[in-house]
């Protein structure tokens, strides 16, 4: 009997919800790490019972968790004290991000566009996305801001960055959104393992082709109104990506305004944003069977983050975009006032698909028949900041 | 000498201690040399306190005793006798955030 596992970031801990395939009834654990921001939990594919987790303070910082048995117990992975076969060398540090700097000069790589047009060194504030590897457990993939990607192949041990992505030479003309300038998004190629895709706001949307060593913009047919150069080559504000590993050539985009789409892994986006009511929104994802079947929820706009008309609506493109259909079923259609952030939708794999979302109001909401119908599977948690899901057989 | 530092709540969820730990410091007692002992004793606790590469204070972060607010003193000053003999905690606390 295949069970489904929910992991829930949230701005005051991280809570697991679990339920059969008949995704009906659900057990919810936590608060795990109560008080903390959870920015976000995702498990390995290749071994669903590895779960890592970013843990995140004002106060006191980055501590990355990691459990080994699907969330019942975790620990800071090189927190502890010298294992004895360490001949007394100090534990490796695994909250330390340290950026790469210049090997001649020993200055920091590059710098940064601050809010006023001046240029501002990288500093390190927190994880926004760990990615594990498609294939092996201890290899993980951080995306950090300021706008950085680190992994680590020791289980989250330590920590080195991928230089190559801030090196490239247009890094100087990156700059923070009002949320940071953060890396958010992470996709692995399952045809590829030299093919990593992220995307930073507001910078836009990057791949490497070799493991992560070089990397190119990858914003071509972006159109962003708000910056001097609309069509520039960096400096759009992509808000998240997904791909369905079936067909890991097609992205689908959600940008500050607009949902694109790439047929060619990302070197060329057409917007099919189409007949839906506002195209402002943070999460985008897709069917896990049906490789045109995207979802949005489309946000009222970027001075008001929260759904329109104050109904929480789903948007469904059954043919990769342009016709969205609205699915409300379950979900609240008046007096509604809450937002989607960009990593807080996720799918299953089962038959039929799940999809499931968290709102700024703590509700967690799935469907269980790719969006026919909805409910809330656990309500009033702190404001969700993101969801991912583990199908377990 | 064995001195007591007074750790937030959070920070003692993180090292799994009580309200107050004890440690052995080498003279000379100063905030770098009890922080070294923390956290070469608690290594969760490494930049949690301290930025791991500048070894500044984290910005909501404070460091008090005996009434006395020790954050902006040099690293390297000698902590106050009553901290050294063991009679005071060292306090690190987390400033109080809202509206």
């Amino acid at each position: 009997m295949s069970k489904v596992r929910v992991l829930v970031g949230t701005r005051k801990g991280a809570f697991i919800l679990t339920s059969d395939g008949k995704r009906e009834k659900w057990d919810v654990t936590g608060p795990h790490f109560a008080g903390w921001e959870m920015y976000h939990l995702k498990g390995s594919p290749a071994d669903p019972n590895r779960i890592y987790a970013s843990q995140t303070s004002g106060w006191f910082g980055q501590i990355i968790q990691v459990s080994n048995d699907g969330g019942k117990t975790w620990e800071a992975p090189g927190g502890g004290m010298p294992a004895p076969g360490d001949g007394g060398m100090p534990p490796k540090i695994s909250n330390k991000f340290v950026y790469d700097t210049s090997a001649e000069t020993g200055k920091p790589l590059t710098t940064h566009q601050w809010y006023d047009g001046t240029q501002h060194p990288w500093e390190f504030k927190r994880v926004w996305h760990l990615e594990p590897s498609l294939t092996d457990p201890d290899t993980v993939y951080a995306g950090v801001e300021d706008a950085a990607i680190f992994s680590s192949t020791d289980g989250g041990k330590s920590w080195h960055e991928l230089a190559g992505l801030r090196g490239h030479g247009t890094g100087p003309k990156w700059q923070p959104g009002a949320g940071g300038m953060c890396l958010h998004t992470i996709i692995l190629d399952p045809s590829n393992p030299k093919r990593i895709f992220i995307a930073i706001s507001a910078a836009g949307a990057f791949r490497t082709d070799d493991g992560g060593k070089t990397w190119k913009p990858i914003n071509r047919g972006l159109h962003s109104q708000y910056i001097p150069d609309p069509k520039a080559e960096v400096g759009h504000c992509v808000h998240h990506v997904a791909m369905n590993p079936k067909r890991p050539n097609v992205l689908f985009m959600q940008k500050h305004w607009d949902i694109m789409r790439s047929d060619d892994a990302g070197d060329s986006w057409k917007e099919v944003s189409g007949n839906i009511p506002t195209d402002f929104g943070f999460v985008i994802d897709i069917h896990a069977h049906e490789p045109d079947t995207i979802y949005v929820v489309p946000i009222k706009s970027d001075s008001e983050h929260f759904v329109p008309e104050g109904k929480l609506r789903v948007y469904r493109s059954r043919s990769g975009g342009n016709e969205w259909e609205p699915l409300t079923k379950g979900l609240p259609q008046k007096d509604c006032y809450v937002n989607v952030l960009r990593d807080a939708m996720a799918v299953d794999s089962l038959d039929k698909c799940g999809i499931y979302f968290g709102t700024t109001g703590g509700q967690v909401y799935a469907s269980a028949d790719a969006g026919d119908t909805w409910a809330p599977i656990v309500r009033d948690l702190p404001a969700v900041y993101s969801v991912e899901v583990q199908t377990l057989s | 000498m064995t001195i007591r530092v007074e750790l937030p709540q959070h920070l003692r969820t993180l090292a799994q201690v009580g309200r107050e730990v004890q440690l052995d410091v080498a003279a000379p007692v100063t905030l770098r040399s009890v922080l070294d002992t923390l956290e070469a004793k608690y290594p969760v606790l490494r930049g949690t306190i301290r930025d791991h590469v500048t070894l500044q204070r984290r910005a909501f972060l404070r460091f008090f005793a005996c009434e006395e607010d020790l954050s902006h003193q040099s690293p390297d000053a000698p902590l106050p006798d009553a901290v050294v003999s063991g009679k005071e905690p060292l306090l690190v606390i987390g400033a109080i955030a809202g509206g």
